[in-house]
């Protein structure tokens, strides 16, 4: 039986009221590099556990004959992981402190489970990387970061994790320190993060340790209550000062006659009177209205659901995408993306699949494999096929022109999914451009 | 490009201008004025914007869409959400309830009134229905229909061709649902599989299933037990009169305090006591426990849900205390 926090009590007198910011990140690392651990350790120490979740806890570890309660089982709730005790597929946690909200992707590390990982990087603010300091940077690791960084994640946390097992040597810890800083700054992460930690035993997680006299830097805990929190403005393409994006999901029929386009607000705000393109037809309109359930807005925000009715009576239907005339996406249906293959068949040219941009589901054909990307070497290195969890660079053409955006520019307007026709199983992420790689 | 150095240099900048909509000089929006990066949406208005999202998804995406409604407060901000996502339209699938026939009577009063007022069309589908059709075995007039419900459910995905199925669970509630993406894939005999899960990544919810397959679509993954009450007390939602305290005939049985009715009666040394309390979830009225409590308003229920030590279901729920993984082997049969 765990000792049990005192006070304060979970939640806390409203944790959480809607003004609080939300950072998203995701925990990534090899196996048995104890993330699940640190993910237990976290709500543990920060007392987002409630009662009866400890006691299941101690019970568990009573029927296994554990001498210590196993805080990975926080995280690890299928079956068929606590069995195996490895995690394969993304639990998502949630916690406050009186700081923040955090929403936590607590990703596999197995390699056949890349695509659970991708899910739950790619709608992180941040990346909570775990190194084992008894082995160093491992493949996995490295493979793991790299694709969160081409999915655009700029913030990451390492955690030198298992301190305690090589006598918190510096050394050891400063290896660690010198591998990331060289991958972070060669994949453009903007801030990277060494925390020396032991999360079996709590050390610079939530208390700082007294193990490591050396280390004058944030506890894990200190790190994620001051990174940078976009809630999803970078995942909308605030950040990057373009011009609005609604893709159009739905046709509302407005009671007086007439219609109006729903959609999320992307890339940048609308207003009434703006001028915008509906693409890919190329049809010049203005916004004459933002509507909500809660009654008309003279301005969207980035991120909100809307719908909105134009000056002039066009055919629009869902998949097109209304656009302010500030830097539009680019209409074509020939172009080069990343992609992460998630299938056991490799991925070859001629390949033909469905791809699902914004809105819109339309016939894809893979026109030539450009290249695999080394995970080791950081470059592409010549190849004509994509075998499971290869992430490489291919070119598409599709039946029906796309707007599209560069994904560096935007998570949107610059992703898609491939989908085979045949079993119908999402096969693949996919970028618009090229990874950006410095040398 | 040079990500790194063009994110510095945005980082530089004013994220947004102020915003009309909430002016400085109310008072309300100081917070929002000082947060340091901050994006203009509560997080309350993210959380709502992205479940419309996913039900305008979903809907234009699949052919006949169901919403699941027990009457229970998630399910209560479901219909609420999906009303919102076509208004000034109406809601363009049915509701379903699955009635297990052991219902609280407040529960059913408050599901004919709150579907007529979201202005939706309403569907039951009968757990005494599959009993008397020798669908499932009669577990006998007072033991706990909970598992059967899954039969039924099935049954009337199958009847009416539905081929998705919204429903209100949040991942905050157990460690199996912890782990299920937003849309969910059912195959032809409605179970899930845990280890096959679709990747989805970004906001590309991908909804193609084949004849006789079904999707589950949970729009409210990402909102905490605390975010369902917040957005009550926000959009004034009414909710069955059981969530707040009151006082009620109970039986003290497994540390739950189960309502006195024609199902549950005291046994052996059982006393029946009168308590105030409240039901912090709604389910089979003879599995789901009332709390002791004295919150009469949503006010007092978000400070007493800030400051409680047991989770939502763990305090009431009898059906998932038969194992560490009750909820994960009902969920791969086709539960909710």
């Amino acid at each position: 039986m765990p000792t049990q926090p005192s006070s304060p009590p979970a939640g806390g007198p409203e944790l959480g009221a809607d003004t609080m910011d939300l950072l998203r990140f995701a925990t990534i690392g090899s196996v048995d590099d104890g993330k699940s651990t640190l993910i237990g350790r976290l709500l543990f120490d920060t007392r987002q556990l409630f009662d009866d979740q400890l006691d299941a806890l101690s019970d568990a570890a009573d029927r296994r004959g554990l001498d210590e309660v196993d805080l990975s089982f926080v995280t690890d709730g299928l079956r068929a992981e606590r069995e195996q005790g490895i995690t394969i597929d993304v639990a998502y946690r949630y916690a406050a402190t009186p700081h923040r909200k955090f929403v936590i992707a607590d990703c596999p590390g197995h390699v056949q489970y890349t695509s659970n990982m991708a899910t739950g990087a790619s709608t992180a603010d941040l990346v909570l990387a775990l190194v084992d300091a008894t082995s160093g940077l491992r493949e996995q690791s490295r493979r793991h970061i790299c694709i969160s960084a081409l999915l655009g994640v700029d913030q990451l946390v390492v955690c030198a994790n298992k301190m305690d097992l090589v006598g918190w040597d510096k050394s050891a810890y400063q290896g660690i320190v010198d591998d990331m800083q060289t991958l972070a700054r060669r994949l453009g992460i903007h801030s990277c993060t060494v925390i020396p930690i032991s999360a079996l035993h709590g050390d610079n997680v939530v208390e700082r340790s007294d193990a490591a006299p050396w280390y004058d830097g944030p506890t894990v805990l200190d790190a994620l209550e001051s990174a940078q929190a976009g809630g999803w403005a970078s995942q909308h393409g605030l950040r990057q000062g373009n011009g609005g994006r609604l893709p159009v999901q739905w046709v509302l029929r407005q009671p007086g006659g007439g219609r109006s386009y729903a959609g999320m607000v992307n890339g940048g705000p609308f207003r009434t009177g703006d001028p915008v393109i509906v693409l890919p037809q190329g049809q010049f309109t203005t916004v004459r209205s933002i509507e909500t359930a809660d009654g008309p807005r003279s301005r969207a925000e980035v991120g909100l659901s809307v719908s909105v009715q134009l000056a002039d009576d066009l055919d629009i239907s869902r998949g097109d995408l209304i656009s302010s005339l500030e830097e539009p996406p680019t209409v074509t249906d020939t172009f080069e993306a990343t992609v992460c293959w998630f299938h056991d068949r490799p991925l070859v040219a001629g390949d033909r699949l469905k791809l699902k941009h914004t809105t819109r589901v339309t016939p894809v054909v893979v026109e030539r494999v450009e290249g695999i990307f080394d995970v080791n070497a950081l470059e592409m290195t010549e190849a004509d096929e994509l075998a499971e969890n290869d992430i490489g660079l291919v070119h598409l053409r599709t039946a029906t022109p796309l707007a599209l955006d560069s994904y560096t520019v935007d998570r949107i307007t610059g992703s898609f999914v491939l989908i085979d026709d045949l079993t119908i199983a999402t096969v693949a992420a996919g970028m618009v451009g090229r990874p950006s790689i410095h040398s | 490009m040079d990500t790194a150095e063009s994110i510095a240099t945005t980082r530089a900048r004013p994220s947004v201008g102020p915003n009309p909509g909430r002016s400085a000089q109310s008072g309300a929006s100081v917070t929002a004025l000082v947060r340091p990066f901050g994006h203009p949406l509560g997080h309350l208005d993210l959380l709502e914007s992205l479940a419309i999202f996913i039900i305008r998804e979903v809907a234009a995406e699949s052919e006949r869409p169901v919403l699941l409604f027990s009457g229970g407060k998630d399910s209560a901000v479901l219909l609420h959400l999906a009303a919102k996502a076509f208004a000034p339209g109406k809601m363009p699938f049915p509701v379903l309830h699955v009635d297990t026939g052991h219902n609280f009577p407040e529960v059913l009063e408050y599901r004919d009134a709150q579907v007529a007022t979201e202005g939706a069309r309403l569907l039951v589908a009968k757990v005494q229905d599959s009993i008397d059709q020798g669908r499932v075995a009669n577990p006998g007039p007072v033991a706990s229909r909970n598992r059967l419900q899954t039969t039924t459910l099935l049954d009337a995905i199958n009847a009416n061709k539905f081929d998705a199925a919204f429903g209100g669970a949040r991942r905050d509630e157990d460690k199996a649902r912890a782990k299920e993406r937003v849309l969910s894939f059912r195959d032809s005999f409605g179970q899930w599989d845990p280890k096959r899960q679709r990747p989805e990544l970004w906001q590309l919810y991908q909804g193609s299933v084949r004849p006789g397959e079904h999707l589950r679509a949970f729009p409210l993954s990402d909102f905490t037990e605390l975010d369902i009450w917040q957005y009550i007390r926000r959009e004034r939602i009414a909710l069955p009169s059981i969530y707040y305290a009151h006082e009620r005939r109970v039986i003290e049985r497994d540390r739950m305090l189960l309502a006195e009715s024609e199902w549950v009666q005291p046994q052996g040394d059982e006393t029946v006591e009168v308590a105030t309390v409240r039901y912090r979830t709604v389910g089979d009225a003879t599995l789901t426990g009332a709390v002791r409590s004295t919150a009469a308003t949503v006010e007092d229920i978000i400070r007493e849900v800030s400051a409680s030590r047991i989770s939502e279901r763990g305090a009431t729920r009898g059906d998932d205390r038969f194992s560490e993984t009750s909820m994960e082997d009902r969920k791969r049969e086709g539960y909710f």
